[in-house]
């Protein structure tokens, strides 16, 4: 539990024995002038299952990017099980973090990115068995029969020893959807993961991340414009505009009674589009 | 003027001890020049910023100067501050830093080819830096170069005859020795050019063969 005396912004108290899983205190993202994030508040638990809807340059990915530590954080503090992403405890003092801390902590988190980014130049053995082993020192006949289990997940088993570049697209976001599983990480974030896709292969990569979300307790933090799986893996629906949340709720109020104008405008352009 | 068949054949086993000397400064600056040319490249990426300035402006002056007078400065400069150089170890020195300049231009323009998503994943895996580089960046990055670097092998190859000018008995400097000792310049040039073409053409074969082999990822 984190310690409120020498916090860079309020870290306003959470009850003892609830902090959650992910929480972020007042952060603010600039990208030169542009304010993508200011001074956002939120919270997930353990186990849920969060989706971000909005606009595009709502600020979404810039969440999943800030928690994959590819983006560093202008002000404010995310906290990950109680760790901070940007500071770490030095002599009993936050100091921002250096490397080791953040690879500490990002160890938890794995991200399936839109664009898939696959290393092309190994297999897809080596792709998902290149972190484990490197990263967390696991011996290379483990990673091989993890990798092998999800692989037969994702239904790939047969591509084991292909080239990313011999998969059709949905086949590589398969794939590395079980490449960042093989790390074991406790939140998994999806960032658009179908939005490169042909259309006829959406539906492959959608019911992978159902049947992870309904075998696992896995946390889920994706950032989709597929409603219909929103709906039906999420626990709760944020709505971002301009940075801010306009709205949150369960995924049958946000879409079925949404509250804010907002909100239905976003809903009516994306279903009718 | 009739060219002498009979005394190409006569001192042609000293030729090709020039020759040898050749390759050998060929290959050893060529090895010198890849491995300092992708740290150059690698600190320029990775390094704090003044570090990678200071490394950029050396690199900049290197690539604005003749090659003539780098060598000149390595082998004859260098003693009065104490830095003696056989005349070999001073071409290779000055030959392989000289191309490390051009190398480490190829490599930053590989590594550039690699897609920031590459980098991210790599972080998103939490894969260590070292590992990064060997496992994810340069496998690509080198892949993509090897075409340019091969030119530059062959261009550092004609570029060895400046040796002769710090005292490397290299071929043209055997040939010129030859030449000058029978007066025999015309076979003499004549061989130095064919035996550059005898090695150049397969070595340009050899490369457009791996440029093929590594054109597809």
């Amino acid at each position: 539990m984190p310690q409120s005396d020498n916090l860079p912004a309020g870290a306003a108290g959470h009850a003892p024995g609830e902090e959650p899983l992910i929480r972020f205190d007042k952060v603010v993202k600039r990208f030169g002038r542009n304010v993508v994030l200011r001074e956002l508040d939120f919270t997930v638990d353990a186990g849920e299952r969060v989706t971000l809807i909005g606009p595009s340059g709502s600020g979404k990915t810039t969440i999943l990017r800030l928690l994959m530590t590819l983006e560093r954080v202008n002000g404010g503090v995310i906290w990950v099980n109680g760790d901070s992403l940007s500071h770490m405890r030095r002599n009993g003092r936050l100091v921002p973090a250096n490397e080791k801390h953040q690879r500490e902590v990002r160890k938890k988190i794995g991200m399936v990115f839109q664009q898939f980014n696959l290393f092309p130049n190994m297999s897809v053995r080596r792709n998902i068995t290149e972190a484990p082993v490197h990263t967390l020192g696991i011996s290379r006949e483990e990673a091989d029969q993890r990798a092998e289990e999800l692989l037969d997940m994702v239904g790939l088993r047969q591509k084991i020893d292909a080239h990313p570049t011999q998969l059709s697209g949905g086949q590589q976001q398969r794939v590395a959807i079980a490449r960042a599983l093989a790390m074991r990480p406790q939140i998994l974030l999806l960032d658009e993961v179908t939005s490169a896709l042909d259309p006829e292969l959406v539906a492959g990569v959608l019911d992978v991340l159902r049947e992870i979300a309904r075998t696992t307790d896995i946390t889920m933090l994706s950032v989709t414009h597929e409603m219909a799986f929103a709906k039906d893996v999420s626990h709760r629906v944020l709505m971002f505009d301009q940075g801010r949340i306009v709205e949150e709720g369960p995924p049958e109020q946000i879409f079925g009674d949404p509250h804010e104008e907002r909100t239905k405008e976003f809903l009516h352009a994306v279903l009718e589009g | 003027m009739t060219f002498d068949w009979g005394f190409v054949g006569e001192v042609l086993p000293d030729l090709l001890l020039g020759l040898r000397y050749t390759l050998l400064a060929t290959v050893v600056s060529y090895a010198f020049a890849l491995v300092l040319g992708l740290v150059v490249a690698m600190v320029r990426r990775a390094a704090p910023r003044p570090v990678a300035a200071v490394v950029h402006w050396v690199m900049e002056f290197i690539r604005c100067t003749p090659l003539l007078v780098q060598l000149f400065f390595v082998f004859y400069v260098l003693p009065s501050v104490g830095v003696q150089l056989s005349p070999l170890t001073a071409g290779i020195i000055g030959l392989g830093v000289h191309y490390a300049a051009y190398t480490a231009e190829v490599y930053r323009s590989g590594l550039e080819g690699v897609p920031r998503g590459q980098w991210e994943a790599a972080r998103a895996l939490s894969l260590p830096a070292r590992r990064t580089w060997t496992a994810v960046v340069l496998p690509q990055a080198v892949r993509r170069v090897i075409p340019a670097l091969g030119n530059y092998l062959i261009s550092m190859f004609k570029d060895t005859p400046l040796l002769f000018a710090i005292t490397v008995p290299e071929l043209l400097f055997e040939a010129n020795r030859l030449g000058g000792q029978y007066f025999k310049y015309l076979e003499m040039m004549t061989v130095v050019g064919l035996l550059f073409i005898c090695v150049s053409v397969p070595a340009a074969i050899l490369i457009r063969f791996l440029e093929r082999r590594y054109a597809a990822i």
